[in-house]
């Protein structure tokens, strides 16, 4: 019994810690208050009409969803096949191959941030789009290999032998019986793909500059200099923007399936 | 000439060992030829090479004779039915059977035709817009033998159809896939490690060991006259004995027994030494008292089991132990003396498979 109550009491730590934050963002986003403060001082949307009307966070909304679905979309089409490539063949140096377009997630984004700066910017000297688009695309890469490529692994390849010998080249093939017997995985592969680059900071803050910003970076300068909680109502908006694409990917493919 | 000719055939997976090993087989047109063999032989890369689907090291693969080895897998135009059935997911069983005359760009009426006439043959045409998920495991098979049938193949390729069948159904399909193979007149290659199952249907039986076709002959051939020691052990032989050549179609054993076999078995190239083998239901089993002395040989009954139709008895003779099927009839008892009858007709010259 005494066990169970240390174990309870941890749970609601975990909560605490977890939930108290999102909820004093939460609370201070309906906040009347010029300055952001809890307990809030009374009830009020402006914060959120301010976000929506405010130039740098619209315009900087716009290239966030342009750069995360440009780079979903190039990612796809990279990474679709590679995963294809890795669960369909057996060849030297598929492990290391595998490491490798993996490792994005595990070295830390500051590390690649700055590698993308000096090699993009400083050395090739691509523009600031470009540059932030080509870093996204590589972040978000090891995504859809790793969501595509456990829903492949689950397909009996022999509905592709099949295809063949009923006189499909194999790019048909590919495109009329492979493809459409993952379609769940892609799909969920897009949208963890979609949230990981649209909520990027540390390789953004790096490959940002003038002119050309996310989101998440223009949020991260705002709160430098001001106070207004115009920010907690642009993490809501967020928030919930993030947990409604969750939620329809859960419920309607089950993410759990595929980021295993 | 025949329809498909395998020229020594050699595939290898590593480069270093070889899989098939200058495989040889002709297969005439219409004929229903079966590969048996342990797993491993070889038989389902002898099938896959001629669907395409692997590259061959060495070798040609003349299908009417045109040289076919490099030709791709969707030029071939063979019907392919898998172990697994590897029916598409995501299409109805309509659309599964329809997948291979849309691929040959068929009119959208003459598919429509064509699909449902092979659906009526396979009795399926209620299930049309079910998908496989919804099917029974005969339904599938049905779908899968329907969906390679439908584009009128050269050649159909069988690759353990009936191994994920329960025993009943194992048994009606079988009589399906003949009836139905006779009826279009279509070559078939069917793979198989069940034995009684390729006897049933096939018009030839090539057995498979180790990369190699050891013996390629009828099935009552095989069954009554295997060449090899392989052959005869993969269908059932149980005794084998150590022969030496002597006149008249004599035989001596190690201990200098005499035995005579039929001169309708070719000697002429068999060596010296030679093995000779013998099923246990072909030995007679007599009462020591018995007068017959040809072909006899002497033993003490060591154990007896039961295994259904008849017991069978485990023989210790001069030769070692000899296992023998004996009726009911007559039942003898452990330690009971017994003698032999080993038929000149039943015993068989085989070749001694090398162990490797």
């Amino acid at each position: 019994m005494k066990g169970n109550k240390l174990f309870v009491f941890f749970v609601i730590l975990v909560y605490v810690f977890l939930c108290g934050p999102l909820l004093i963002i939460i609370t201070t986003a309906f906040d009347s208050g010029n300055i952001m403060s809890f307990p809030p001082k009374g009830f009020s949307l402006q914060w959120f009409s301010h976000a929506f009307h405010s130039e740098t966070f619209m315009t900087t909304l716009g290239i966030s969803l342009k750069v995360a679905v440009l780079a979903t979309l190039i990612a796809m089409v990279i990474g679709i096949p590679a995963a294809y490539a890795l669960s369909r063949n057996n060849f030297r140096g598929k492990a290391t191959m595998q490491s490798i377009f993996l490792s994005p997630i595990i070295v830390p984004g500051v590390v690649l941030g700055f590698a993308f700066f000096r090699f993009l910017t400083l050395k090739l000297q691509l523009d600031v789009f470009t540059s932030l688009l080509i870093g996204h695309v590589i972040i978000v890469i090891p995504y859809i290999i790793r969501v595509v490529g456990s829903s492949l692994e689950n397909l009996d390849f022999s509905i592709e032998d099949a295809a063949m010998s009923l006189g499909a080249t194999k790019l048909k093939t590919f495109f009329l019986v492979i493809l459409p017997n993952v379609t769940s995985g892609v799909i969920a592969a897009f949208m963890l793909a979609f949230i990981n680059s649209f909520n990027n900071v540390p390789v953004s803050l790096f490959l940002t500059g003038p002119g050309v910003s996310t989101l998440p970076i223009s949020m991260l300068s705002y709160v430098e200099y001001n106070y207004d909680p115009t920010i907690s109502a642009l993490s809501v908006i967020l928030m919930v923007m993030t947990v409604l694409i969750m939620f329809i990917v859960e419920k309607t493919l089950g993410i759990s399936n595929f980021a295993k | 000439m025949a329809l498909i000719n395998l020229k020594d055939i050699t595939v290898s997976y590593d480069g270093k060992s070889d899989i098939l090993k200058k495989l040889n087989l002709d297969i005439e047109k219409g004929q229903f030829v079966s590969l048996l063999g342990p797993s491993g032989c070889g038989k389902t890369t002898t099938l896959r090479v001629i669907a395409g689907f692997i590259e061959t090291k060495a070798g040609d693969f003349i299908f009417d004779g045109n040289n076919y080895t490099k030709v791709a897998v969707h030029k071939r135009n063979f019907g392919l039915v898998f172990q697994s059935y590897a029916l598409f997911p995501h299409m109805s069983v309509f659309d599964n059977v329809a997948f291979g005359l849309k691929m040959r760009k068929t009119t959208k009426e003459e598919l429509r035709k064509a699909v449902e006439a092979i659906l009526e043959v396979v009795d399926l045409k209620a299930f049309s817009k079910r998908y496989p998920k919804e099917l029974s495991g005969g339904q599938r098979q049905r779908v899968a033998l329907a969906r390679a049938l439908v584009i009128k193949p050269d050649l159909l390729l069988l690759d353990e159809p009936l191994s994920n069948l329960d025993a009943k159904l194992r048994l009606k399909m079988r009589v399906e896939i003949k009836k139905l193979q006779q009826k279009l007149g279509i070559t078939t290659l069917f793979v198989t490690h069940d034995q009684e199952e390729c006897f049933s249907i096939s018009d030839k039986v090539a057995v498979m060991n180790k990369g190699v076709v050891e013996q390629y002959d009828s099935p009552e051939t095989i069954y009554s006259h295997p060449k090899t020691e392989f052959v005869a052990r993969f269908i059932g032989f149980e005794n084998f004995i150590t022969l030496k050549k002597a006149e008249n179609g004599r035989f001596l054993t190690d201990d200098g027994i005499s035995l005579h076999i039929s001169e309708d078995q070719n000697f002429a190239d068999m060596e010296a030494v030679s093995y000779g083998t013998i099923r246990p239901d072909d030995i007679e089993l007599l009462s020591a008292e018995t007068s017959q002395t040809s072909n006899v040989i002497e033993g003490n009954i060591e154990i007896r089991t039961f295994v259904g139709k008849d017991y069978q008895y485990s023989v210790d003779t001069k030769l070692g132990s000899m296992l023998v099927n004996s009726s009911k009839d007559q039942i003898y008892h452990q330690g009971d003396r017994v003698k032999l009858h080993l038929p000149s007709n039943k015993l068989i010259i085989i070749k001694k498979t090398k162990e490797e």
